[in-house]
Parts: C-alpha cells; structure tokens; sequence
C-alpha cells in the first residue's frame, strides 16, 4: 500500500464505516415497507420491487416538471417528490388491497404468486408508459457529490440523505406503530384478528390501511434510491430479493429484528466485499444467512404468538 | 451490378433526408426483379414481391433496457431500403420475435425464425450469453445471423456477422491512448461477472503488463445486478490507481458511476475510460455524473461525418427528438445494409452465396464513416475515444485508424 | 363404497388414458418437428410439476427453488454432454484442446477434478438424480426437524435458488457462466440434433412422464399420501398422533427433487443447453405458477398446466411481442383470485355437473375431468385432516381445537365434502 499513509488509511477505514452504515440505511428503507406488510399480515407481496419503480418514477416524473416549467424549484423538489411518491405508491396499495389481497389473506403462499403475476403486470405498464429504457431524474446539485471534512474524507452527500431519510422514515413508523391508536389497532389485529374484532376494530380497514402505507413507504425507498441507483421498468427487482431476506432473517412481526437483521447483513457484506470480491462476499453471506436460519428458524428476534 | 456505394450519392435530393442513406444505394432496386427461383433455391421465405427477415431482440426483461436502441435502428435500415425498392425487387418484411432476456427463450425463437418462417437473415441478439444460446441453432439450419454489439471475440462463426467490434479493436487502442495521454501507469479493472468484462480484462491485463509495462492494481468482478459500490470504492481510493478501468453493465452501470460521483470520484480527480457506456446507457446514469470521463466505443452520436448526420437526423425523424443512439445502435444498424449489399453482390439470397459474397464488402454510407467486412466476418473499424458532457453526449477526442479485427489474438489468451 | 371405489379409479384411468393420446399420437400427428420439440420442452417442466403436486398440493410444502433441482439436473447432463462435444478434434482452435470452451476462455488448462467422472455416462444419470436429491434431502432435514415451514421455507428455498445462480454464473471457469452451457451435440456419438432424435427424446420424455406419475400415484395412494395430506391441513394434530411429520415432509420433498432434476437431465438433451437461467428465482416461481394452473392437487391437471401455460406464453409472445408479459400477469393473477385449484378444479366443479345433465355423455365429460376426481382434493382433504385429528384427539385427549383456529378454513372451501372418500381415506391412514 505504497503511497498511502496511516491516516489516509484512517480516512478509507472510516469510509468504509461509512459505508456499511449506507448499505444498512438501503437496506431498511427498501426492507421497511415489506416487514410492515409481511410482518403484521403475514402477507408476500412479490410486487413490493414494483411499489418501489412506482416512487422512482414519480421522482422522474416531477424531476421532468421542474425542469421544464419551475426551474427555480429545482433544489427543492425532491421533497415533494418523496411525499408524492409516498402517496401514490400508499395509493396504488390500498387499491391493490381492495382487489386482490383481501380474498387472499386465508391463502399466503397465493398470495405470493397473486402478487408475482401482478408484478409482471406492473413492469409491463412501466415500460408501456415510460419506454424501455432507463430514465433519470435530474437530482439537484445539493444531493451531488460528496461531504469532505478533512482533505481524505469523502462523504457522499446521497448517501447521508438516505440515511436522514432512514432515521426519519424509521422513527416515523415506529410513532405510528406504538404510540398511536392506529398502531395499536394494528398490533392488535396482528396478535389476535378474531378477539380485536370482538372489541370492536375494523380489522379490514386496518389490513388495507397496513398495506397501503407499507407499499407508501416503498414509494418512499424508490425515491430515494434514485439517487443511488437506476430507474427503470425492472429496477425494482434487483432489491426484491434482498429486502425478503432482510426481513425473514430479521424475524417478522419485529421491526427491532428487521434493524438488526439489515445491521449485521450490511456490516457482514460491506466489511467482506472490502477484504475479499464482490462475488464471493455476497455468496459468503447469503450462505450465513440461511445457516443461521436454519439453527433459528425464527429469524433474529421473534414475537412470541400463539399459534 | 454494382455494390460500390460512394459513386451513387449524387442521386440523394435534399427533401428526403430521412431516406438519404438508403438513396445511396445504386439503381439495383428499380432494375427488373429476377425470378424467384433463381435467387432462392433453398426454400427461405421469398416471394415475388417480398423477402421475409426474422428480428429477435429483447423487448421485455431486463435487456430491454439495451436492446430497443437496436430493435429500432434495424427498424430504420430496413425502412430506408424498402423505400427505396427494397432488395432485388423485393420488401423487407420483418418478423418480431421477443427474447425476453432470457437466453433459451432466444434458442427458441431462433428456431421458430429458421424452421418454421424460413426467414432469409436474422438481425438480433445483444448479449454474449443470446449469442452462444442462439449458435448452435443458426449453425445447424444454416442461417444468417448480423449480431451488432461489441464482444469478447474468441468466436467466429460462418453464419454470424459481427457488426459490433471484438475485445481487442475495443480495448487496445483505447489503453494506448489514455496511456499516452495521461501518462497512465497503474490501472484498476472493474467489471460485472460474467464473460465479456472478464475476457476483456484479461486482454486489457495482458495488454496493459506487456505492452505497456505498467500495473495492474485491482481487479474485481461484481453479480449482475449489484447495487452497492461503496466497499469497491474505498478499495480504489486505497491503491490509488492511474486509471480505473470499467466494464460495468446493466442495472449495476447506474450506480457505479452515480456512486463513484458521490464518493468524490469525479473526472478532476480520477481518470476513468469504461467501453461499456453508451449514449444509451448515459440517459439512465444521468450526464452530470458522467461529465468528463471517457469511453472507447467505435460510434459516439455525435460524430461529425456526412454519414452520420443523415442517420441521426433520419432516426430522430422516427423516434422522436430526445431519442439517443448509442454504439451499439449505430452497428445494429449496420446489419441490414451490409446484409443488403451481400445479397446484391450474390444475386441471391441463399446463405452460402451471400456468406461467399460479404468478405471484404465496403460500407462506405457507415455512420461511422467507413467499413469493411473482414473474412473473418467481423468489421474493420476505427476507435472512437468520447468524453462525456453533462448534456449525456460526447466530444469525440480521438479516432484511431482503421483496426483489423482479431477474434483469437495470440499472446492475448 | 366398492362402486365409488372402482369408478373414481376407472375415471382416473381413463384421463390417463387421454393424457397418453394426446402425447404420444395426437399431438407429433399434428405437430411438425419444431413445435413438437418444444411440446418436449414444456413436458420437462411437467416433471417438475409433478413434483411440486406432491410436496406443495398434498404435502404442504412450497418450494420456490424448484429450478435448482432442475438446474442441477441439467447441468449433470449438460457436464456430459459437453464433454463429449469437447473432444481433442473438434477444439483444436483453443489454446488447451480438449477441454469445453468456456475453459479456455478462462484459461484453465486442464480439466478439474470433479468434472473428470461426467466422462462416464453411467455416473452422470446417478449424479444427476443424488447430487439434487441429496442438497434437497439436506436443506429440508435442516428445516423440517427445526420445524421450518409455509413461508420461511418457501423463502429460504428461493434464497438458495439466488446463491446457487450467482455460485454459476460466478465461478464461470467451471461452470460456463451466465452462458451456461451451449452447443451440446452428441450423446454416446448419437446425434442429439436430428429430427429423428427429437422424435425419440420426445417419446422417451413423454415416457418417462408417464414412470414418474405412476410413481407420484403409487406414494399418493400409499398410506404415506393420505398423511401427507392430513398433514397438510392440520399438521399438529399428525404429529400428536405420534407420527414424524419431518421425516415424511423430507421424503416428499426429495422425491419431488429428484422429478425436477430428471425434467432438467431431459431438458438439456432436448433443447440443447442448460443455463443459469433455470436455475433462479423467476424460473422456479414460474414452476409454481404452472402447477397452480393446472391445479396444484392434481398430478394430470399440473400436466397440462405445464402445457397451457408454456404454450400459452409461446402463443402470446409469438403475437404480442410488445404486451405477452401483460397477459401472462393476468393469467397468474385470475388463476390465483378466481380458481386457486386450477383447471382441475374447475372441472371438478363443473365436470360433474355436466355428468348429471347428460347421463349418457356424462361420461366422456368426466374422463376430460379425471385429473380433477383423483381421491384426495383438497376438498376432502379438509375433512380427512379433520377426521385424523379427531380421531387422535378424542382418542388421545392432546390438543384442543382452540390452538389452530383458522387451517382448515382454506380447504374446506370448494366443492362439497364427499362422506364416502373422506371416509375412505381415514379407513386407508390406518387410524
């Protein structure tokens, strides 16, 4: 390592660090919104890779709007591109829940293939609409580049944003989930659907509401990962599988588990990826991942429900 | 009859602009159609009035992506020849196929195009992977395959024309251009893993070790589909090579190049030359995170040639103005007019009489400017070295000369 | 009973009788070679449905990683294949002649270790039944004595089918990579690209189909079947009846395993290569999603699923280049919400119906239904479940119904319950 110092060296460790903490944020953000639905409603949602193309696009979209007609906009729409694309994506879910997933909830496994069909369908129209190619959204400038605060430091400013994001996002689904009367109906209806029936909860309303604002929440993450990664019909696939694992190793039902589990699977990745190759880092640990579930078949943490 | 081009381009009238390349051809077309038995003696698809071709790309999947570029160039070329009478007296009519980015979906439908359409030729496919699912098949029926994208080599074939340039045209040129220009000593190879960036770098290796006697500092493979960049990017900060040297495709491209911007990578800083990105590719990655870095391709769109003002003008005429062409592109284009002048040339349309007639068939209405088909079925060409401009196009900064191709270098392997 | 017995065998054997018409005489009658080769193509699938009928119909158990079995069989047969094609001869333009091309491109210069037995045909017919059999009989012993299940399973099994794609397509020296394996030619110097070998590898797939469906039958049948599917619908109330619901969810899986890698080995010498492709997650859902149509409690029904549905995809791709996706999409979607039994289902709704309105050709009408009445839909399934469990609970005084409230309610949906078969079943499972 000729030509770099102790503390360049430094720097790089640092960045490194850095970055672990950025593919853990990618991770929950594109994990979050499936563990609210699979976790609570035990439902698969195959198309939650699609919920996200919906946010990413909705970015273009509106990217395309400011430029041509506010450019003076430019350096904020970005955030109404999040809350749009949270809208449209929730939208998109509560009508997807009305007519397809609630004759299946009896059925999970259907469920996943339902879904599957409709993910075909949806790449289908994204690339009837939006053509085959890939699009990008013009990012404004204070999303570009890096944060430098010393000379060897580079800190991506996308990657802090979507960091921000993951906190805030995290945070916000946590207020929800366990200090409000929605959320405690929800958590209520996971634990015992017939009983919070009996008392009263409209257990339908709730099971569209959960999945409406967990495909909101993907929305969110295809925004956001506009700025890290591509935007186009089948963009959305190639976090599908991830996010799955995510949340199955993390343990459903628990958002501390799907933390944890997008923690140490981020960490495990980045730190391998650094001393060993991309490939074998991923096989390595998608290997630890399945031995690991195999000795707790529960995932990370667990809610104790009876079954 | 003729098949030299260059002598007929008096006859092209301004108001046609978008036909202009097709009126380059000679008086061929208006000439009495021969009869169809004559120029047709193995049961391919011919009518009196019609020729029938196979078109198999991907139009859904992930390599749609890429591949729509080439479905509507080919599009263009056969337009273009049927207005201006088609070939030997007859229409291009061309069956779509869908490959659907699966590789055996393509071994399929090749076969449908053979067996069943008795298609004349065959203008498709766009990875390695379609290429050596589909070989077999083309092979084996005796068909004509025009594959425009450039590849790995170690391959030839006498039913496939390779439109696109091979490993070496692609790779040599460029390294001894940003070795000399930039004094480059140390270079780090990326790529995405499968076979074309891995035959690639390992010319680029041997290329960069014993010709330019410089170091090979790193070189890494990520799955198709990765999405993460961070780690590799700290590794490259740590070697601090002269010049990373990337092969990163698909999905995988958009977030490398957007993550190595957010990482301070920027072309001040960092000299990078890929020969996997396009114009096509650049409306995904966004231009402002390309500006300044190179690519070595044999087409940029903005070439300025008479040639390639037609075609450009004539493909936005069809697609739309903000429509992009790409290296690629511009060679799928390729495929039907050298098909054309073979066919011309052979006065058939039989395989083994239009494979005897292509070697060293010019082309001078190239896009590119100018092209020869070698006999080993790949094109003679030049290479291009674009920068990229925050407006998703590239300033031509350097073009070789005309480049031999060379499917199995020695001392390469 | 003997009556019911005989007739539901009787139809039974007539749709078998049907299904054998239509593969071996009506379909090369009215097809060329070409589109008879890719019937031959789809029928490899239908080895995987069978497959996935027995462990994920009656068994319970979703495998989304049905391409690796698939895969690994292909491969086996492809390793051979490919070795053969590689002779000294014909690659003499490589810098190693001898060995497969994608070799030498990756500058291997000698055969490793572990591809030197495919030189011997005998050994590649084993190793492509125990290699997938064997990682299959592992991963579900793993997860079914830890009690792993339902969904985890079927996502666990769709992670190994991603690490198994990116282990090929990565170690692609020995593997051919994202490539895979092409321009297979000759089996034992037997030309496999003729016409005349397509014919003989289609009736010998064809062949084969009809071994392995005995065999899916023979096991449905066994008393191993009926506790599959009690199992099925109340799994708890089996293992309180003392029985090692593991061990029969670990066979069942296996042996559908094994199915799979026997279409992949038949695949591969019909169409010429094996890839990754197979191998990964969309190929193994699309594997589900054949069965499902044809009806996924149904051996003959996930037959012609496999058939409807690849021919259908070849129908719509060949016409709608542009929009086939949507159509498929709305194929999966409509089979799901609309006939979750698939069409065996619905001609075992209707089927009968037609049966009673027109006794006289009721019975031609019920021979096209025979995948549909095979004992055991899920129908009775429900009930013979619930007759196990009560049987072993009044027996027994073990679990309460309280525990497992809403199992049943799935299957017990449908077509309604038949005294006589349930009874039948409950006489069968020896409890």
């Amino acid at each position: 390592m000729d030509g770099v110092g102790v503390g360049e060296f430094g720097s790089i460790l640092l960045m490194q660090g850095f970055n672990g903490l950025s593919v853990f944020s990618v991770l929950v953000l594109m994990a979050l919104g499936l563990a609210i639905i699979f976790g609570q409603m035990g439902v698969i949602n195959m198309a939650h890779g699609e919920f996200l193309t919906i946010g990413a696009y909705t970015t273009y979209m509106l990217s395309q709007l400011t430029t041509n007609y506010f450019p003076s906009a430019q350096p904020y729409y970005f955030f109404v591109a999040i809350v749009v694309s949270f809208l449209l994506g929730g939208l998109a879910g509560y009508f997807v829940e009305l007519v397809l997933i609630r004759h299946l909830y009896k059925r999970p496994l259907d469920s996943l293939l339902a879904t599957w069909g409709l993910s075909l369908i949806m790449q289908q129209l994204f690339r009837s609409t939006f053509g085959a190619k890939e699009v990008s959204a013009t990012l404004p400038d204070w999303l570009l580049g890096s944060w430098q605060p010393t000379g060897t430091i580079d800190i991506p400013l996308n990657g802090l944003f979507v960091m921000a994001l993951t906190i805030l996002l995290t945070f916000g689904v946590w207020l929800f989930m366990y200090r409000s009367r929605a959320g405690l109906q929800m958590r209520a209806t996971t634990q015992n659907r017939v009983i919070a029936g009996a008392v009263g909860i409209n257990t339908a309303r709730v099971d569209r509401m959960t999945f409406a604002i967990g495909c909101g929440i993907a929305g969110v993450a295809g925004a956001a990962f506009t700025t890290i990664g591509s935007t186009g019909p089948t963009s959305g696939s190639l976090y599908i599988v991830d996010a799955f694992l995510t949340v199955v190793f993390g343990g459903a039902q628990s958002l501390l588990g799907t933390l944890a589990s997008a923690f140490s699977i981020a960490q495990t990745n980045s730190t391998l990826e650094f001393f060993l190759t991309g490939s074998s880092a991923k096989v390595i640990t998608l290997l630890s991942i399945i031995i690991i579930l195999m000795i707790r078949p529960q995932g990370l943490f667990s809610v104790k429900v009876r079954k | 009859m003729s098949i030299k081009f260059s002598g007929a381009r008096r006859s092209v009238s301004a108001g046609l602009a978008a036909l202009a390349l097709a009126a380059l051809t000679t008086g061929a077309a208006s000439a009495a159609a021969p009869p169809t038995k004559t120029i047709n003696t193995t049961g391919l698809k011919v009518t009196d009035s019609e020729v029938y071709v196979g078109q198999l790309h991907s139009a859904t999947g992930t390599m749609a992506i890429s591949e729509t570029g080439s479905i509507q160039a080919e599009q263009l070329a056969i337009d273009q020849i049927n207005a201006t009478g088609g070939i030997l007296g007859r229409k291009i009519k061309v069956i779509q196929e869908d490959g659907a980015s699966d590789w055996p979906t393509f071994a399929e439908k090749a076969k449908k195009l053979l067996v069943q359409d008795k298609v004349a030729a065959v203008f498709g496919c766009w990875t390695s992977a379609s290429r050596k699912a589909v070989l077999p098949v083309f092979e084996k029926e005796n068909g004509l395959l025009y594959y425009p994208t450039f590849y790995e080599g170690l391959e030839q074939s006498k039913n496939v024309f390779y439109t696109g340039q091979e490993a070496t045209q692609q790779i040599i040129a460029g390294l001894d251009w940003i070795a000399k220009t930039k004094g480059a000593k140390s270079f780090y190879l990326v790529g995405s893993d499968y076979i074309w960036p891995r035959t690639s770098n390992k010319i680029a290796r041997k290329h960069i070790e014993n010709v330019l006697h410089g170091t090979v500092v790193g070189e890494e493979y990520y799955p198709l589909g990765h999405t993460q960049f961070g780690s590799l990017i700290n590794k490259i900060k740590l070697k601090k090579p002269d010049v990373i040297y990337s092969i990163v495709v698909g999905g995988s491209n958009v977030a490398w190049w957007k993550q190595l911007k957010a990482a301070g990578l920027t072309a001040e800083k960092q000299t990078i030359l890929t020969i996997s990105v396009t114009e096509d590719e650049v409306l995904g990655i966004g231009g402002e995170n390309m500006v300044g870095h190179y690519s070595a391709m044999k087409y940029f769109e903005s070439m300025e040639n008479d040639n390639n003002k037609k075609f450009v003008a004539a493909f936005k005429a069809k697609y739309g103005p903000t429509a992009v062409i790409g290296d690629v592109t511009q060679a799928a284009y390729e495929g039907p007019w050298l098909w054309k002048m073979a066919v011309e040339k052979a006065g058939s349309f039989d395989v083994d009489k239009v494979v005897a007639a292509s070697p060293n068939l010019e082309f001078t209405g190239a896009p590119e400017g100018y092209v020869k088909i070698h006999p080993n079925h790949h094109l003679w060409s030049k290479l291009v070295i674009g920068q990229w401009g925050a407006n998703g196009q590239a300033k031509v900064l350097y073009q070789s000369g005309l480049i031999e191709p060379n499917p199995f270098p020695k001392g390469y392997q | 009973m003997t009556a019911v017995k005989d007739l539901l065998k009787n139809r039974e054997a007539v749709g078998m009788i049907v299904l054998a018409a239509i593969i071996f005489v009506i379909l090369p009658l009215a097809l060329d070679i070409f589109r008879l080769n890719l019937v031959g193509k789809y029928l490899t699938y239908a080895f995987v449905a069978v497959g996935l009928v027995l462990c994920w119909g009656y068994g319970g158990v979703l495998s989304l990683g049905q391409g690796v079995f698939f895969g690994l069989g292909g491969y086996c047969m492809a390793m051979f294949l490919k070795l053969e094609a590689s002779d000294p001869v014909s690659t003499k333009i490589q810098s190693t002649p001898g060995i497969p091309d994608f070799m030498d491109w990756n500058q291997l210069t000698a055969l490793p270790v572990f591809w030197q037995p495919f030189h011997s045909l005998t050994f590649s017919l084993i190793a492509m039944m125990v290699v997938p059999g064997l990682l299959a009989f592992i991963i579900s012993v793993a997860m079914f004595k830890r009690r792993v299940g339902g969904v985890y399973f079927a996502i666990i099994t769709q992670a190994i089918a991603a690490i198994l794609t990116i282990l090929i397509v990565g170690q692609q020296g020995y593997t051919g990579g994202v490539n895979g394996m092409t321009d297979l030619k000759t089996l034992h110097g037997w030309d496999i690209r003729t016409d005349s070998a397509r014919y003989i590898l289609y009736y010998a797939c064809g062949a084969l189909l009809f071994a392995i469906v005995f065999v899916g039958r023979f096991v449905l049948r066994s008393k191993a079947g009926k506790l599959l599917l009690a199992m099925r619908d109340k799994e708890e109330r089996v293992r309180f009846s003392g029985y090692d619901v593991a061990s029969f969810k670990v066979f069942v899986f296996t042996l559908a395993a094994v199915f799979s890698a026997i279409g992949g080995a038949l695949f591969t010498l019909q169409v010429g290569f094996m890839s990754p492709s197979f191998v990964g997650i969309v190929p193994s859902i699309e594997m589900v999603i054949f069965t499902a149509v044809g009806g996924r409690a149904s051996i003959l029904g996930a037959i012609y699923g496999s058939l409807i549905v690849n021919y259908a995809k070849t129908f719509f791709s060949e016409s709608f280049p542009q929009l086939w996706l949507l159509f498929m999409g709305g194929l999966f979607v409509a089979v799901v919400m609309f006939f979750p039994n698939g069409l065996a289902g619905i001609l075992e709704q209707h089927g009968s119906k037609l049966a009673q309105l027109w006794p006289g050709r009721g019975r031609d009408a019920a021979s096209g239904a025979a995948p549909a009445t095979s004992p055991g839909m899920p129908a009775h399934a429900g009930n013979a479940a619930g007759e196990v469990g009560q049987l072993s609970s009044s027996a027994r005084g073990a679990p309460s119904d309280a525990v497992t409230p809403s199992t049943v309610a799935a299957s017990s949906a449908g077509a309604p319950a038949r005294t006589g078969a349930a009874a039948t079943v409950r006489a069968e499972a020896g409890i």
